[in-house]
Parts: structure tokens; sequence; C-alpha cells
């Protein structure tokens, strides 16, 4: 029915279908990389899951746009570093000094956010007792803080007041990277060290730390407020948004389009029957039903997906259809169905529906991203899904969050892009589907 | 073989969709018979009920009033599995061959269509028939043609589509609605000869509908003319062409010359005015209105009724078969008796 | 080529519309020549497909977008129509000196407007009489082609068919034009309205000396009207003659085909038809592009004949003519350089 060779001639076409094969791929790619349990997982969060992410982290690709560098996460562990930044000394027939030196580069104008140690400690009855300094490009040492683990130990220097009273800063973060020749507030640029000095009771007792310096920027679409990465709602929200829209637009026109033939074939009392429902159902408040079943019953995006198709079965589109329907009834060769014997149900989906094909699909095509949208709107009024995440809830986060007053733009923007290039997509290819199948709309 | 009795087809007309605003007499009383192997013509203006006539022969439309006798059958009164039954044996051929073709389906589909329909369920028997009508219909090379969309075809090829379609399940009748009126002149005497063939070969009824007067005496034995939802005259049609006698065949007659420079000399002489209203038709004989000439006080009063015609030459009727609903016909015999007496 | 002066209304030399489609161009309308004579009407005759109406749009210079070729020369009354501005062609000829009946008068009707202002429209336009002199001028055609005087305040849904072809051919009137061009003007009508329409239109030519072209595929129809017939086929002009030899004996095989396919209501006549179909304007034959159908062929129609001059005034585009005919006239594709060089 459609060749390629009439598509071909469309650039617009191309690059549609080019948008729509490509948001194919990336659904494709979501389901495969990220199982669903390990994607709800992602995205309800939780410390096990984002311990090591930062929060409010702008998207690695702001870098592009910036003279200097921020800082992207950096994270040293005691248990992936070589043998040789590990020291033993035994001090006496209980005691062991454990040494652990960690060094990295900076070369970042800007401080670094937030810094944690997360230290570990294996022990039968005494604790371990660890001491951290803080060697910075210039010789210069801070003691960092003493830290007395008991199994997972969290410290943030910068909840310490001893070390706050020695750094001079408003933040640990600030003060363990200031450079103190100069007068504006400026990260020392250079190789820094860490160095833990514990002392170890028992015999058969360790401790393993971990440093985490969360950057500023982190991932291809940044961090929201709780440390979840937004690529894994964007990610897994396009195979949701394609689906959703597809299938409440294929659902919602096929349904449309039987009902009205049905409506206009039988006639009579079917037809005015048919008719009045769909105008009371035109006048229902849609959104404000969407919003009682969510609030009532479920936020579930199925359950939303459901009441969206059953609010639209007896749309608009029956309306739209219907006059068509009407003019087709009249077409010589359904009254030449009827004379050799074809029943209505033939003559219905036969002979009325793919006449009307060739002006559906274009419009069916054309209304994909109206579903995606919706399903966004949806999200913005507080009736997203609970679990999965999708693109109009990484939208409602950063509303509710104040994402552009706090300049977290990118949080808004991402989705939205998203959804513009779903709108463009589909409609390239729809308005081109609509010369092909229709060519009395050409121009020429 | 089909007998038409006193067949009334009204449409009832509402006021806003509800209350009752009167009916139209598309069809007022109508009678006639056809025999198998003959072919009769319906000649008429449109608007004067032949459509709806033929709509009530394929049984489209219920009849109002009035039976329509098919080998027996009471067509108006089939339903369900009867209905396809009597269906399948009546074919029906359209005015507009591109129209009555379904542009989204292949050749194949469409004459593969009644044959699913009507229960041929063996795929190699419905791909025979198929070949066996295109051939027949000169419809070839068939293997080309199949896969074709109407749209790739002319005009003639369509047409011959349409009429494959409604020969493919070997009908009795065959009801043919302005068969070549769409056509191209050229090929419009190809597809008569092409229907003329086929009705003599399988021995069909044919009831062909037309406004042209010109292709009727080619294709059928007999005709009758119908007028504002009447029959006002039925003759073989070569008694009809020599001896017209009802004025409003007279003025078709009149309208529809031969192609003549002579035309152009002088003007035609046509009834003023345009047919009447199917909702309220005029009293007496509905040509009356427009007859120059009407008997007042007779003709606009009463309604007449066949009666054999008188023919011109010998004084004796022709054959009887030769009928006019009009009163000049009585005046004429009474005439012709004063003389005789 | 005589391009004196003459008393001819309207010449059409080489006329040429090719319209572009995807696959090429359609050459719809390909060096078409003949005469319209002051009071006379010029019958074109052809099927379907054959460019009549194409012909009918590059007199009137009615345009769609995709023209790919547009050129030759139109006189009317001695001036070159062609070589006129859009602008001018639109003020001055269309529906002021040429005027149109279109195919359809059902739906070249406005649904919306009052038939009487529609008649009334062209002459309003160009702004010469005022709106209640411009309706009584309305009124006057309306009386002149039958039409009610209430007709004036109806809508075109409310006309019968045979109403509003009148109603048509009176907004075609309105302008006095000097000749107006009926497309197909009763093929959608039913007997009785036909021949009212063209007797119609034989009043107007006997008594207002109207001149008509007249664009038909309905030839018993065409001889209502006709003083002279001009055959188009696969979009060029056959045959030119006057209708009564025409219509006795037509010269070229496809007139004769043509006229033989015609079903007769009296005479023993059988009527016959042509086998094959029209070739394809996209790419037309060379020679004669009725060779392949024509029952006549012979080995010259592998070139493209020239029109002969016969010795009773006939034109006819077909080699079977060259020994009887007085003179030929070189084939349109040369024709452009003789015009030069002379």
């Amino acid at each position: 029915m459609i060749r390629w060779s009439e598509i071909r001639q469309y650039p617009s076409a191309i690059v549609g279908l080019a948008i729509i094969f490509g948001f194919i791929l990336l659904a494709l790619y979501a389901v495969i990389t990220i199982p669903y349990s390990e994607a709800l997982e992602r995205w309800r969060g939780g410390e096990a899951v984002v311990e090591n992410n930062p929060r409010n982290a702008r998207p690695t690709w702001v870098n592009w746009f910036n003279q200097e560098n921020l800082p992207p996460t950096l994270i040293l562990d005691s248990r992936e570093l070589p043998e040789t930044a590990i020291s033993y000394t035994t001090i006496s027939d209980d005691i062991e000094e454990k040494v652990i030196t960690m060094s990295f580069d900076y070369e970042y104008a800007s401080f670094v956010p937030e810094l944690t140690f997360f230290i570990e400690a294996d022990f039968i009855e005494k604790q371990p007792f660890v001491e951290i300094f803080w060697v910075t490009p210039n010789g210069e040492e801070i003691r960092a803080g003493e830290v007395t683990p008991g199994g997972q130990e969290i410290y943030r220097p910068t909840q310490d007041d001893r070390v706050m009273r020695r750094v001079e800063a408003n933040s640990a973060e600030v003060g363990f990277f200031l450079d103190p020749s100069l007068a504006e507030p400026t990260p020392q640029k250079g190789t820094y060290q860490v160095r833990l000095v514990g002392l170890i009771f028992e015999e058969e007792s360790d401790f393993e730390a971990k440093l985490v310096m969360y950057g500023a920027v982190h991932g291809i679409a940044g961090t929201d407020h709780l440390r979840r990465d937004i690529s894994v709602a964007l990610l897994w929200g396009t195979p949701i948004a394609m689906a959703f829209g597809l299938v409440a637009a294929l659902v919602i026109t096929a349904a449309n389009m039987i009902i009205a033939a049905t409506s206009v074939w039988y006639g009579g009392w079917v037809d005015s029957a048919i008719q009045r429902v769909t105008d009371v159902n035109l006048i229902l408040p849609g959104l404000p039903l969407l919003i009682l079943i969510g609030t009532l019953y479920s936020r579930s995006i199925w359950v939303i997906l459901g009441m969206v198709i059953a609010l639209n079965i007896f749309g608009g589109g029956v309306k739209t259809y219907r006059s068509i329907f009407l003019q087709t009834r009249e077409l010589p060769y359904i009254e030449a169905a009827q004379a050799y014997g074809a029943g209505s149900r033939r003559i219905i989906f036969r002979y009325l529906i793919p006449r009307v094909i060739p002006l559906v699909i274009p419009a069916l095509v054309t209304s994909v991203p109206a579903f995606v949208f919706t399903e966004a709107t949806l999200a913005l009024l507080g009736l997203g899904d609970p679990v999965l995440p999708t693109w109009g809830k990484v939208i409602e986060n950063a509303r509710s969050q104040g994402a552009l007053f706090n300049g977290y733009y990118y949080w808004m923007l991402e989705p939205a892009v998203l959804m513009m290039l779903v709108g463009v997509g589909f409609s390239l290819v729809g308005f081109a589907l609509d010369r092909i199948f229709n060519p009395k709309l050409r121009e020429i | 073989m089909l007998k038409v009795d006193d067949l009334h087809v009204w449409y009832e007309l509402k006021r806003f969709g509800l209350g009752h605003a009167g009916y139209v007499r598309a069809v007022d009383g109508v009678s006639f018979e056809l025999n198998a192997g003959e072919a009769m013509a319906c000649v008429g203006e449109s608007g004067c009920g032949k459509s709806s006539l033929m709509k009530t022969i394929l049984r489209l439309n219920k009849p109002t009033k009035g039976t329509i006798d098919f080998k027996g059958i009471n067509v108006g009164e089939l339903d369900g599995l009867d209905l396809r039954d009597y269906r399948s044996k009546v074919g029906f051929i359209q005015q507009d061959p591109f129209g009555a073709l379904a542009p989204f389906m292949t050749i194949q589909q469409i004459l593969e269509e009644p044959l699913i329909i009507n229960g041929f369920t063996n795929a190699a028997e419905r791909q025979s028939k198929i070949e066996t009508i295109m051939e027949e219909v000169k419809l070839t090379p068939v293997e080309e043609i199949l896969p074709k969309f109407p749209h790739m075809l002319s005009g003639g090829q369509q047409q011959r589509v349409v009429i494959a379609r409604a020969m493919i399940l070997e009908p009795d009748l065959l009801v043919a609605d302005e068969p070549v009126s769409m056509l191209d002149a050229s090929v419009r005497v190809e597809i008569l000869k092409l229907l003329r063939n086929l009705q003599e070969k399988h021995n069909l009824a044919v009831i062909y509908i037309t406004h042209d007067l010109s292709t009727v005496r080619y294709f059928s034995e007999y005709i009758f003319v119908m007028y504002a939802g009447q029959i006002v005259e039925f003759a073989p049609i070569k008694s009809l062409l020599e001896n017209p006698t009802h004025p409003y065949t007279q003025a078709l007659l009149e309208a529809s010359g031969d192609p003549d420079a002579k035309n152009a000399l002088e003007y035609k002489e046509i009834p003023p005015g345009e047919p009447p209203s199917l909702v309220n038709p005029p009293s007496g004989c509905r040509f009356h209105p427009r007859c120059k000439f009407a008997i007042k006080g007779k003709c606009d009063v009463d309604m007449p009724k066949p009666m054999p015609v008188v023919d011109g030459s010998n004084m004796a009727i022709t054959g009887n078969k030769h009928v006019a609903a009009c009163w000049l016909v009585e005046e004429e015999w009474k005439e012709r008796a004063g003389l005789t007496n | 080529m005589n391009n004196n002066e003459t008393t001819d209304l309207l010449r059409v030399r080489d006329l040429k519309l090719h319209f572009r489609v995807k696959s090429g161009a359609v050459q719809a309308v390909d060096g078409v020549n003949f005469d319209l004579p002051k009071n006379q009407a010029t019958v074109i005759l052809g099927e379907s497909g054959c460019g009549k109406s194409s012909l009918a749009k590059a007199i009137l210079r009615l345009l769609p977008k995709n023209v790919d070729h547009y050129s030759g020369e139109v006189f009317l009354n001695n001036q070159d129509i062609m070589k006129l501005s859009d602008e001018q062609f639109r003020k001055d000829i269309r529906w002021q000196r040429i005027a149109m009946v279109p195919q359809a008068a059902l739906n070249s009707l406005n649904p919306v407007m009052r038939v009487g202002d529609q008649v009334a429209e062209p002459i309003l336009l160009d702004g010469k009489l005022t709106k209640k002199e411009a309706m009584e001028l309305a009124l006057e055609k309306f009386d002149q082609v039958g039409v009610p005087a209430d007709f004036l305040y109806r809508y075109a849904f409310e006309l019968s068919g045979g109403m509003r072809q009148r109603v048509a051919i009176a907004m075609s009137l309105i302008t006095e034009p000097e000749m107006v061009l009926l497309d197909e003007p009763t093929s959608a009508l039913d007997v009785l309205t036909q021949a009212n329409i063209m007797n119609l239109l034989k009043r107007f030519k006997a008594e207002k000396k109207a001149s008509f072209i007249l664009i038909t595929h309905d030839i018993a129809t065409s001889s209502e009207l006709a003083d002279n017939v001009a055959v188009m086929y696969a979009g060029q002009v056959v045959e030119v003659s006057d209708a009564h030899n025409f219509f006795t004996e037509p010269l070229h095989p496809y007139s004769k085909a043509l006229m033989d396919s015609v079903p007769r209501l009296y005479g023993e006549m059988q009527p016959d038809f042509i086998s094959g179909q029209p070739p394809s304007l996209l790419k037309p034959p060379t020679g004669c592009r009725f060779a392949d159908r024509c029952p006549a062929r012979f080995e010259r129609c592998s070139d493209e004949p020239p029109v002969f001059n016969m010795s009773d005034g006939r034109k006819v585009k077909c080699w079977l003519h060259e020994s009887d005919s007085v003179s030929a006239e070189s084939n349109p594709d040369t024709w452009e350089e003789m015009y030069a060089k002379s």
C-alpha cells in the first residue's frame, strides 16, 4: 500500500522516521541493559543504590560549555588500591597500625560539593581507631578527623566540629581544598594525599575505607534531589512513553473507527444511541475524572492508560470518522457488495474501514505524541506512576524541587527535549503519510 | 421468471428527523414481467424512479406495497440466508465502474469477494471460476490483470471487471444500471456487445436501465418508459421507435437524435417545465402539466390505465404488446370505433 | 501559414500545454490549431483524456501549478492574447471577452451565495456598474436563458440541474463576451433538459450573434450546435471540418471510427467500437498517434503526418489524404521556425 520510494521523496519523513527509529532503539536499549526490576530499584533510590551518587549534580555535558571543568565524582576505595598503598606496622603485641595512603589529582576550578568517608570495620570486641590526614599539594597537612568505626561508619568531616575549627572555612569541602595564597576562595590544583592511620587492637580485626568526593557533574543526565541518576528515568521513560502513546493512539483510533462505522452502517436507533453516548462523553471533564481515579483508585500508569482509552473510545474521532463514513456508505461499491450478499459485519470491516485507513493512519501517527504529553500532564498534576520512572515524573520532580529557580535547568530540559523530539518525529512522519495517502492535499 | 406486480416504493419524509411529513413516491404502481433470456430496457430521466425500482428488485430496498416474484419466491419477504441466496442469483452492474470497485482491493480480491461471501470455500475452485469469467469478459491476460488495482485499468476494463463480478455467481437475472453512460463513445458499443453476448450465451434475463434511448435497440427486446414513478409506455423496441404513442415518449425521442448537421438548423420541440415532485405528484396523468395534448377535465383528473395502442397502418392491435398509459389512446380507439360503426 | 488579418474571431496556432507529473510531462495539448469564425460554433470533439479540457484551460489561461510548457498563439480579433501579462489577461480577456461555462455547473456555483449575486459578480468586479444596475442586468440575462426572476435570490442547491446550467450560462453571458467556451455543458443532464439547453444556445447564436466553442465527447449533442468540428486525439487536432461534411463523411480514420461508434436510433447501421486504447500522453508515439488503432494504417504512418488542406477547406492530419489534398501545412514542430522566417 505504501512504497519506500514514495516516502523517500519527503526528506522530512526520513528525519521523522530516523527520530522514531532512534527512540525505538533507545527503548530497546533501556529494556535490555536495565532489567525492569533493576530499573524500579534504581528509581526507588535508597542509600545502598545511590550512596556513590551526588545530589543535584549537573550532567557531564555542561562541561562542554564551561571554560574550566566541574569535578565529577571521585571515589577512592582502599579495597581497590595497590598493595603498596597499604602498610601494616606492629606496634605492640596487641596493637597493629594500618596506614592507607590514597592520592588523587585534582585539576578543577571549583570545590567538591560534598565529601564523605565510608569506613567499614571488622572486629570482635575492640573497635579500631582511625585518624584521617589530608595533605594538600603544597604540603600542608590537615587533621581531617578521628573515627572509631563501629561496623559501617559514615563520616562527614564537615559535620565534625573539631575539624571545622581547624580549617577556618564554611565547610570541610572548601577547607580541604582552599588555596591560602589567593584572596578569592579557589581550590588548589595538584596531587592530594589522604592518609588514614588506623590502630587495630585485635588480631582478627581490620578496616577498609572509601572516600567519595561527590562531583558537581554526574553521568549524561545528572542526578536529582534524591541522588537518583536522571538518565535511568529518561532511558526507561522511553519504552513507557512509546508504549503509552502507541497503545493509546492505536486502541482509541481503532475503537473510534469501528464505532463510527457501526453507527453509520446500522443507522437508525444504533446511530442515535452511539451519537448520544459520544455527545455525553465529549462533555465529560476528562482531566478531573482522571485525577479522581488517580486519587481514589490507583495511579499505576496502566490504570491511567486504561482510563485515557476508556474516556476516548467514544471521543471526538467517532464524530470525525462518522462524517467520512457517511460519504463512504453511499459509494457504489458498497451497494455492489450488498447486492452480492455481503453481510453487515463484512461491509463494515472489509469495505468501509479500509476505505478510510489512508485518512486514519496519518492522524493516528500524529496523535501518538499527544498521548505521550497526556502522560506528562498527568504526572505533573501528581498522577504520575508511583513506582515507574517516566519522563513526566522527572518533570514533576524538577518542578516540585524548583529546578528552574535553583539553576537545575537540565532537569526540566532533558525530558522536555525528548518529548519534543517525539512530537517532531511522529508529526513529520504523519504529515508525510498524509501527503502520500491523500495526494489531493499536495500543493501541486 | 420475474414478475413485478403493482410495486410501490415510498420513502417516508421526516420533519426534523421525527414527525411524518409525507412520502416520496419513487415507484408508484409498476407492473411488468420478464422471462428468462429476455432483455428489457427501462428508460427515463433522473428522478423518474428507475433507480428505486432497480434497488427494490435487488432487494436493497423493501417494497412498500405490491410484490416482486422471482421464480415463485416473494422477494419482498426474504430474509437472512434466503436473501443472500436470492442476491446471488441477481447480478448487478453499476453506472460508474471506478466507484463500483473498492479502490483498495486488487482485481483478484474484488472478484473473489462474491465467491467467499456465498460459501465457495475451496480456493482452487474460486480461482478457476475467476479465470473462466475473466476470459469470458475478455479481461486478458488474466495473470497480468489480477494483481492490479482498479485505478490501473482503463474505464472499459473497469467495467469488464464489474461485469465479471456480476456474472461470477452465475446469476439468472442481470440488473444493469446505465452500464455504459460513463464510458467513452468508442468503448460503449464494445461493452454493450459483450453484455449482449453474455445474455445470449447464458440465457440471462436482463433489466437494462438507461436514459439513453439510442443504445436500447442494440440491446433489448422490450422497453418501458418511466415518468414520475410510473410506467407510461411499454413496447417491443421496434414498435416504440416507429410508433411512439405517449407524448412523453415522443418528447424523449425528439430530444435524442442521431448526429446530423441538420440538427443545428432547427429547434427541437421540448415540453416545458420539469418532472413533478414525487412527494406531491399532479393528479390525473402525471405528465399532463407539460403535455400539449392534455385534455382539460380528463387528463388532469383521472389517471390513465395502460391500454394497447392503435397501430397507424392497419388499424389493428399491434400484437397487443405495445401499451401506453395515455387518454389519447382511448380517444383514438373511440375515434376508430366511431369510424367503423 | 497565413498570418494576415482575418475575419475569424479566434485563431489558435500551435497551442501547447504540458503538465509536469512525477514520471514526466503530460503533453495534454500538443500543437493545436483551429479557427473560430464570428457568430459560429466550433465543436472540439474528443474522448476523455484527449486533452480537450486542457485546451479550454490553455485558451482561458486557467493553468494549474504544475505547468511544464505553455506556448503558442491565440488571436482574439487579431490580437495575440498570449502576449498579454497575466494581470491584463485576467482584467481584459477572461470573462470580459472570453467567458466559460464549466463542466460541472453543479459544483461551479458557490453554495453560500445567492445565484443572482453570483451572476452579477463578473460585472461588479470591474467596478463600472452599481450593484443595482448589475442586478438589473442579471435579471435580463436570467430572462434570456429562461430562469424565472425570483431565482435571483435563491441558492444553487435549491435549483435543479438544468436550472443551474442555465444560471451558469447566464453568468457567462453577463459581460457580453465575444465568445463563450462551453465545457461539456450538458453531459450531466437529462435528455430533455439537454435538448432545452441546446435550443437555448442555438437561439443565442441566431439572435445574439454569439460565438461558441463547445467542448464535448457527445457526438449527437455536438451536432445540435456545430458549424465546424475539430476532432482531437491524443493532444492533437486531427481533423477540422465544417459540420455538414463532417457528419456525413468524416475524413480522418479516427473521426470515421468515432462516428461509427455512435449508436443510432434509426437506420440499419450497426455501431462498431475502436479497439485498443489511446496512447499515453506522457510518451506519445512518434508518427501518427492513431496509427496503432487505425484500420487503414500503412508504412507512411510511422512519420508524423502534416495537416493536409482539402479542396473544400477541410483539414486533416492523415497520410491517406496526401494525394487528394491541395496543400500541406508543415508539422507543428517546424512551424515556429517558418514563422520566424516570414
